[in-house]
């Protein structure tokens, strides 16, 4: 039976944590995560979990300790965001690359600077090439079960990578919305306990891990990391189904929302696409017009192909990015777009959006302009510039 | 569905000042038809419960099955800066992630925000506004620039003071936000509340009379 | 997978999951003796087992048996001098190569 609750996304992620008792918890605070680790001290002061909580000095510290401890042979994991996250950048290398099956809660925040505390994806964007598995949620309801799905994906032995469970700062973090919780049970039953395969403590095999690579072993151990990036993609899924069966929900790479007849579609990451939702039963309902959204969930590794094959027969597509990269084109998920739309040979026009950075907010009448921007580019096939903005004041 | 209900309040007898007197009125339920979804802007203080109260009417929405949003504003604000929290409440699942421009409700806990926030901007003319103060609803009314919709004027500090002996002025404020807003029908409210009451305050049942006293007081005052 | 199965021809598919190793020393199979251009050489007749070259070797290159140093491990041994320079009966000199 699930429960019905009503919870903010840093409690149902607490939530996740205390249900899935992991061994070590070593964490910093930073706004707007710092209820997570808050919320899970609680729980071991109460008595509820046994995890070890470590209380380290910075940020670099709590992803060392998380390593150290997944690298001995525990169950560990660590939140943060923002330059919590940047702060952890060198270690976020190191964890992946030693194919430790570490998950870390992130609240997504914008990166300082300048000075920050809302939400945009800028600081897991930044990390998206450190080879972390990346998932997203749009709502609380999907930060708790993709948080749930985090362990059975990074623990299973054709992947063993960190995971990165991401949600919008505050927007989500800090927002109480209705949730359906599973019982203790079945989630102990689902996520399952964990006995690593090597790990340092063990006394019968004695271990080291993270040697030096030389340039003749570099190459070659970062295309076995690729390796596992790929193997993801099929764990995801049967996760996700393994998921599907004990709740009823379905998780894919991505969701399609209204795109069974769309023309016009538009592809976002998080909590803007329950915006985006309502923009588009608003429009189909008064106008008719056949607009979609395509939501990311994982980011990495990136669902190409598939994206590509749900995209191809747009008549005309924005791609909205909550972070900027200074390139010519785009941002990161613009330019992931457009290379697998490149790739497959897809004709829809595409057009990139910069939004909601440092928690500008997205409304319904912005989503609403943006696909009567997409009709008019299907009808003109003009596209003046490379990226445009939802909600820049411009002289 | 029908989710916003017109309702009138009448109170027969004495104002329940007593410890556990019980409330006697009569609800009279109009229907209306309303969007799927009410949306409601608190205006206060930090430090004031603004967002505490947004987030305990959420959940006693969320008790009575409702769907439930309750948010703030974040920002670098601190105590005794002007904040803003939101609720959404319906009886279908609500995705909107954005901030409230057009709410149909507005709940001011502090009349000094008057001075300096325009607390009626967006709010639907069909909609209202409740504000906590002790000055006369014409002193209000003149302040709120020809606002047309519902006026509420509530003194949760006198009342709060009576019932609880102390100015918590939450339990108040969520009384007339209900009241104005019909989002939940007042019996069904009290009875939640006490059972939420009863849970949180196990162990002082003086505070749990006190809390549904002042939520009775309010109910009475505002009623028109 | 032992770690002399892995060698710089080897393709990325046969490397280890982020290059672990699964057994204990290893770096014995690394020769660090091959950088050596000098050479101590042990006079046992001078040596009275004090033992103080033994703990400052940096390569672990003086091995120790019932409290008593024997012939240095070559394999390893980097020439560094240190042990020449502690002893204090002049049993270890360093000679030109290996």
């Amino acid at each position: 039976m699930a429960i019905r609750e009503r919870l903010s996304g840093n409690e149902a992620v607490a939530y996740a944590i205390k249900q899935i008792n992991p061994d070590v918890m070593p964490a910093f605070p930073i706004t707007p995560s710092t209820e997570i680790p808050q919320y899970v001290a609680n729980y071991i002061a109460n008595g509820e979990i046994d995890t070890e909580f470590i209380h380290v000095e910075s940020e670099h510290s709590s992803m060392s300790a998380t390593m150290g401890a997944s690298a001995a042979g525990a169950r560990a994991l660590t939140a943060t965001s923002s330059c919590g996250l940047a702060l952890m950048w060198e270690v976020l290398y190191v964890a992946a690359s030693d194919r430790l099956p570490i998950v870390l809660a992130l609240v997504n925040r914008a990166l300082t600077g300048p000075i920050n505390i809302n939400a945009d994806h800028s600081d897991s964007m930044g990390a998206r090439d450190s080879g972390w598995i990346q998932i997203y949620a749009e709502s609380n309801q999907e930060a708790y079960d993709n948080f749930l799905q985090a362990y059975p994906i990074a623990e299973h032995k054709d992947v063993r990578l960190p995971v990165m469970i991401c949600q919008d700062g505050f927007i989500t973090s800090h927002g109480v919305e209705n949730i359906e919780l599973v019982e203790d049970g079945p989630v102990k039953e689902f996520v399952g306990e964990y006995h690593p395969e090597h790990y340092l403590l063990n006394s019968k095999e004695p271990m080291a891990l993270g040697p030096y690579a030389v340039s003749n072993y570099y190459m070659e151990t970062k295309r076995a990391q690729r390796q596992a990036m790929l193997n993801a993609k099929q764990v995801i899924l049967e996760v996700a189904a393994r998921f599907e069966q004990m709740t009823g929900r379905k998780y894919g790479f991505f969701e399609e929302y209204r795109m069974e007849d769309a023309e016009y579609a538009i592809v976002l990451i998080g909590s803007a696409a329950g915006t985006c939702k309502a923009a588009i039963d608003q429009i189909r309902e008064t106008t008719g017009k056949k607009v979609g959204l395509l939501k990311i969930r994982v980011f990495r590794p990136f669902p190409e192909e598939e994206l590509a094959e749900a995209l191809k027969d747009m008549k005309a597509i924005a791609v909205l990015d909550r972070s900027e990269m200074f390139a010519a084109t785009s941002g990161p998920l613009g330019a992931e777009v457009r290379a697998a739309l490149y790739q497959a040979k897809a004709q829809a026009e595409v057009v990139n959006y910069f939004y909601g950075l440092g928690g500008r907010d997205i409304t319904v009448d912005d989503f609403i302009e943006v696909y009567d921007r997409l009709e008019e580019i299907a009808r003109t096939h003009e596209i003046k510039d490379m990226y445009e903005y939802i909600g820049l004041r411009s002289r | 569905m029908l989710v916003c209900r017109k309702w009138k309040l009448s109170v027969h007898g004495l104002l329940p000042f007593t410890v556990g007197a019980c409330f006697d009125a009569i609800i009279i339920l109009e229907e209306s038809d309303m969007k799927d979804t009410v949306e409601i802007r608190w205006h206060g203080r930090g430090g004031q419960g603004a967002k505490t109260a947004a987030l305990l009417l959420a959940d006693v929405a969320f008790k009575t099955g409702k769907y439930v949003q309750g948010f703030p504003e974040y920002g670098p604000e601190r105590m005794g800066a002007p904040i803003t929290a939101y609720n959404r409440i319906g009886d279908k699942r609500i995705t909107v992630h954005s901030n409230i421009y057009e709410p149909d409700f507005v709940a001011v806990v502090d009349d000094t925000l008057l001075e300096s926030i325009d607390v009626t901007h967006g709010l639907k003319a069909d909609g209202g506004i409740v504000v906590n103060t002790q000055k006369s609803r014409q002193e209000i009314l003149d302040r709120l620039q020809g606002y047309t919709g519902k006026v509420y004027t509530i003194d949760a500090r006198e009342i709060s003071e009576k019932a609880l002996g102390k100015y918590f002025p939450n339990s108040p404020m969520l009384a007339a936000v209900v009241a104005l807003s019909g989002v939940i029908e007042p019996e069904i409210f009290l009875n939640e509340m006490r059972a939420s009451f009863e849970h949180k305050f196990a162990k002082k049942p003086e505070v749990i009379e006190g809390n549904m006293a002042a939520l009775e007081m309010t109910f009475a005052a505002l009623a028109v | 997978m032992k770690s002399t199965d892995i060698n710089e021809r080897s393709p990325w598919q046969d490397i280890t999951e982020g290059n672990q190793i699964y057994e204990p020393a290893t770096s014995r199979n690394f020769h660090t003796g091959e950088w050596r251009t000098c050479t101590p050489v042990f006079d046992s007749a001078k040596c009275t087992q004090c033992l103080l070259c033994f703990p400052v070797c940096p390569d672990s290159c003086i091995p120790l048996k019932d409290e008593k140093r024997g012939e240095f491990d070559y394999d390893h041994c980097k020439g560094c001098g240190i042990c020449a320079k502690v002893c204090p009966f002049g049993a270890i000199t360093m000679k030109e190569g290996k």
